[in-house]
């Protein structure tokens, strides 16, 4: 039946006149918002905020249900095929999935996905068998890692499959890079550590350690087909203060001592010992040095606490040790007596912004603080390093002396060299090296291959009804208020008296399950097909979080206000369909959308259903 | 599987005048089926007990039999509730409006238990002109039973399952008219715009306020031989105009051509603002408003909106001058007011 509005009910009554109903907008018709294409995949990827907030877009929800099934070696394989280190990981991510959570929009905190991850490697049985096969015929292709850290490792698990020979060069005696030489063994375990790496190094890939590449040159003349450099960023910052010069017996740089502990060169520390730096290094130090023989261990920071790096848990669990934080201190000199290191003069200072929010630490004037100290750790940051690569090569460097590299297919200015890691732009995480691997394999796959590097390849991308009958869905559609669980830890005194003891215990089943349900399932998308909907309202009535509602087209910047909730957060879509027969659209706001599926449950035309939207980037050698 | 409503809720609801959201005055998940009309109105009468800001424990909520009289369960959950007899609900607000005044009584009815058996008791509270807001979920067949006609089944009208109706309806809005009642509107489930307005005013009113709701069953009469679907009650509505209702010490912010607006203050100081389409409408004049149900009638639409007010209603407390105190408040010394009272009575007889 064709609907003609003009003449009926309260449409005819849509005269400037009518007061009280935002309107006047509407009649101005300035830019309505167009349908969403929901067709592109980027669209509901943004709304799973925890898979878009990660770098490596693994599909937490989707693993986390796993979880919860108790099916956790499938749980782990998703983790493995996306973020390739998931025990690691599932203890050392910086998460920046978890503060994206949707979850912190409607309660305190969000699901701990991290720990989750860790239950899955945890509880996983073998997987030797669900690893991809290595080919005996190789495909004739060389490639060259330099560095075995998280993204060199990556793109060698990537490529090894395709039958690339790959031969990885590194200075240490085991793979792993920085997340063996600087992450303490009381956060990640060794043996965690090299069961990941051996999944990668024992499958087919030639690696070479300590051996310290010092030509870029001398590899690029072996005629390798590509060479991936993934060294991270190796030098330590120092600060350089009067008395340094004698105390510098008993100052060391942050990063070389972690790893001089990891390697076991360096077993003790003096009594007191400062740290310097508010960054997660400086919690790494501090907790090592009080595992060390360090009794009175400090950590000195120049900012104010809340602007410190380190992550939030990583302060908690340093303070949790019994190691307090003084900030605002910003050290001036290194006070040394009879040749020997005494302490530290701080200038106490406060923070001031001014118009632009821009930060300057102003001194108080106060007297400066002297602390006691026979060792002090600087852990102020750390930079990259290429005095190995020659300037000659067709690599062009920029100003900061940092090579030119194209932040999407990774590949510098000599076409056969691509960086990755914290090599290609700076310190970040192992996450974010993870993810730098990937698209730097699918680089050199698409190179070796002769095809062009920036034809990227779209992700996979599946979208299927979870609908199994009236009331049924195929997920957990409840939605639990259960708060966060804690993470256990092991006792404290026995963990500060052993350096290699674990220190989180991670979650037990039972307690995983119920973190798991947590989780509110934000792949399980609310799909809408407009020409089922007979405009009821019944979805618009029981949506628990008002998510949705029917009105008049708009500019989207107006249309945000005439919600049924507000809409005031920007970086969350509004789902726009096309004009229904009363002339209105349908809008959903999917900022605080539960996922729940009661609006699919309460609609008679099933014009909403809730279908599961798995998003896998592809990776290298996989079918465009 | 699960059934069961989030306990979650959209972080910046607006709060009212007393400090609550929308959520406070939510009551159960319902359990009448998708889509179903009744759900719909429920949904306006949270959203108008909201915004009017009436505490909850002021509001009484009372029902008979039927889909529609399930539905007060699934609003207004921290407010009074009494689920009576089938067509009895106007005899059970009589009683609780003269024990208790002061409550908002939001009787909550069906085509099947108003128009069939509560027709009586209907028609007597109407012309009692019982203080309260009195919805009709009216979709023309007796869902809770497998979806037979009822009594407001338009002529030649048939449901999902049935044979075109051979009697004409009963219309609620007439009928009511015929009966003395005070305010009477007429509104459709589809359609929150117009339909909350409407129960603002109702609640607003002072004496017996009709709204008879189209809302639409889904299951039995959603058809398109059926003119209670969500599609014939779209195509054929007409709306007498629009309502704007602004409560009492709201600021009037919106701005209007003069001349186009009538303004109707209402008992509490509240105010309406119509906006008139229809011109040949006076809803201050019954036989203007019989009238023109009957034209629409006539026609084939459905007419909405406010068909009729009186301003000056008086309500069955004014009529029989009952006690401005509620009854259940009045204490002993009050009832029994002793010798000297009982001899200046009977003093006034001799």
């Amino acid at each position: 039946m064709g609907l003609d509005l003009c003449h009926t009910n309260r449409f005819a009554a849509l005269d400037l006149s009518a007061p009280n109903n935002n309107r006047n907008s509407v009649l101005l018709r300035v830019a309505e918002v167009n349908p969403t294409d929901i067709e592109n995949p980027e669209y509901f990827h943004k709304v799973v905020d925890c898979q878009y907030a990660c770098p490596a877009h693994t599909p937490v929800p989707e693993y986390i249900r796993l979880i919860a099934a108790q099916r956790y070696t499938d749980a782990y394989m998703i983790n493995w095929r996306s973020n390739v280190f998931p025990g690691i990981l599932g203890r050392t991510c910086d998460r920046p999935c978890e503060p994206a959570c949707r979850r912190v929009r409607v309660e305190e905190e969000p699901v701990a996905i991290c720990r989750l991850k860790r239950v899955a490697a945890d509880n996983k049985g073998a997987i030797e068998d669900r690893l991809p096969d290595i080919p005996t015929q190789k495909n004739g292709k060389r490639i060259a890692l330099i560095g075995a850290g998280p993204a060199s490792l990556t793109v060698a698990r990537d490529l090894a499959p395709l039958g690339y020979i790959i031969d990885i060069f590194d200075n240490q005696f085991a793979g792993g890079g920085m997340m063996r030489s600087q992450i303490p063994a009381f956060r990640l375990p060794i043996k965690v550590l090299d069961e990941e790496v051996s999944y990668i190094l024992q499958r087919g890939v030639n690696a070479t350690f300590d051996v310290e590449v010092d030509s870029l040159k001398s590899v690029l003349d072996k005629n390798y087909d590509a060479v991936f450099v993934g060294t991270g960023a190796p030098r330590g910052k120092g600060l350089n203060l009067p008395g340094l010069e004698d105390a510098m017996d008993n100052v060391h740089l942050g990063i070389d001592w972690l790893s001089s502990v990891a390697f076991e060169h360096t077993e003790s520390i003096g009594k007191r010992v400062l740290v310097l730096g508010g960054g997660n290094t400086a919690m790494d130090c501090c907790r090592t040095s009080k595992r060390l023989g360090g009794e009175d261990v400090r950590v000195v920071v120049r900012s104010p606490f809340e602007d410190m790096k380190a992550s939030p848990w990583e302060k908690e669990d340093a303070m949790h040790e019994g190691i307090p934080i003084y900030n605002n201190h910003v050290p001036k000199e290194f006070v040394v007596e009879d040749g020997k290191l005494v302490g530290m003069h701080f200038e106490k200072v406060e923070a001031q912004y001014d118009e632009d929010g821009k930060r300057s630490l102003v001194p108080t004037g106060e007297d400066l603080v002297f602390m006691e100290a026979d060792d002090v750790l600087m852990a102020i940051g750390q930079e990259n390093a290429f005095p190995w690569i020659e300037r000659d090569l067709g690599i062009e460097f920029d100003k900061w002396d940092m090579p030119v590299i194209n932040e999407v297919t990774f590949q510098s200015t000599n076409e056969k060299v691509f960086f990755g890691g914290d090599a290609a732009f700076g310190p970040e995480n192992i996450i974010t090296a993870v993810a730098h691997g990937h698209q730097a394999a699918v680089s050199i796959d698409l190179f070796c291959n002769g095809e062009d590097v920036t034809q990227r390849p779209a992700p996979g991308v599946t979208l299927s009804s979870q609908k199994m009958g009236v009331h049924e869905w195929s997920y957990d559609n409840a939605i639990e208020t259960d708060q966060r669980y804690v993470v256990p830890l092991a006792p404290l005194e026995e963990s500060l008296s052993d350096r290699k003891m674990e220190v989180e215990l991670g979650f037990d089943p039972a307690t995983g399950y119920k973190e798991a349900e947590r989780c509110l399932n934000c792949d399980v998308q609310t799909v809408f097909e407009e020409t089922r909907c007979i405009e009821c309202d019944a979805c618009v009535d029981i949506c628990p979080t008002d998510c949705i509602t029917f009105t008049e087209n708009g500019e989207e910047e107006e249309l945000r206000t005439r919600l049924a909730a507000p809409a005031g957060n920007l970086a969350q879509d509004l789902y726009v369909s096309e004009t229904l027969p009363t002339k209105r659209v349908m809008v959903k706001d999917e900022n605080v959308c539960l996922h729940c599926g009661l609006c699919a449950e309460r609609c008679p035309t099933t014009a909403w259903d809730m279908q599961k939207f798995l998003y896998n980037v592809t990776q290298a050698g996989q079918p465009v | 599987m699960s059934y069961q409503l989030p306990k979650f809720r959209h972080p910046d609801l607006p709060v009212n005048d007393l400090g609550y959201t929308k959520a406070d005055y939510e009551g159960a998940i319902s359990t009448l089926c998708a889509g179903c009309g009744h759900d719909s109105i429920s949904g306006a009468i949270v959203r108008s007990c909201h915004e009017l800001s009436i505490e909850p424990h002021k509001i009484a909520k009372l029902s008979g039999i039927g889909c529609s009289s399930k539905s007060p369960t699934y609003f207004l959950g921290q407010s009074h509730g009494f689920n009576s007899v089938h067509g009895r609900m106007p005899s059970v607000v009589t009683g609780a409006a003269l024990a208790n005044r002061d409550l908002l009584y939001l009787g909550v009815s069906g085509d099947g238990d108003t128009a069939s058996i509560g027709m009586g008791q209907f028609a007597h509270a109407v012309r009692r002109n019982l203080n309260m807001v009195y919805i009709v979920m009216n979709n023309g067949c007796y869902g809770l039973t497998k979806g037979q006609d009822s009594a407001t089944a338009d002529e030649g009208s048939a449901s999902k399952k049935g044979d075109p109706s051979l009697w004409g309806a009963i219309d609620l809005c007439a009928t009511a008219l015929q009966m003395g009642a005070t305010f009477v509107a007429r509104s459709f489930s589809g359609d929150k715009e117009q339909l909350v307005p409407l129960i603002k005013a109702a609640i607003s009113h002072r004496g017996f306020a009709l709204l008879d709701v189209v809302s639409p069953c889904v299951t039995f009469n959603n058809n398109p031989e059926s003119t209670k679907s969500y599609e014939f009650v779209r195509e054929h509505a007409e709306a007498t105009g629009t309502v704007d209702f602004v409560p009492l010490r709201k600021e009037i912010t919106t701005d209007y051509k003069p001349g186009t607006a009538q303004e109707v203050t209402m008992h509490d100081g509240s105010s309406l603002h119509l906006y008139k389409v229809d011109e040949s409408l006076n809803p201050f004049d019954r036989r203007s408003a019989l009238n023109t149900i009957e034209d629409h009638r006539e026609a084939g639409s459905i007419l909405t909106g406010l068909i009729y007010i009186d301003e000056d209603s008086r309500d069955l407390h004014d009529l029989m001058e009952t006690s401005q105190r509620p009854l259940n408040e009045l204490d002993e010394s009050d009832l029994c007011p002793g010798n000297k009272m009982l001899q200046n009575i009977n003093a006034s007889l001799r």
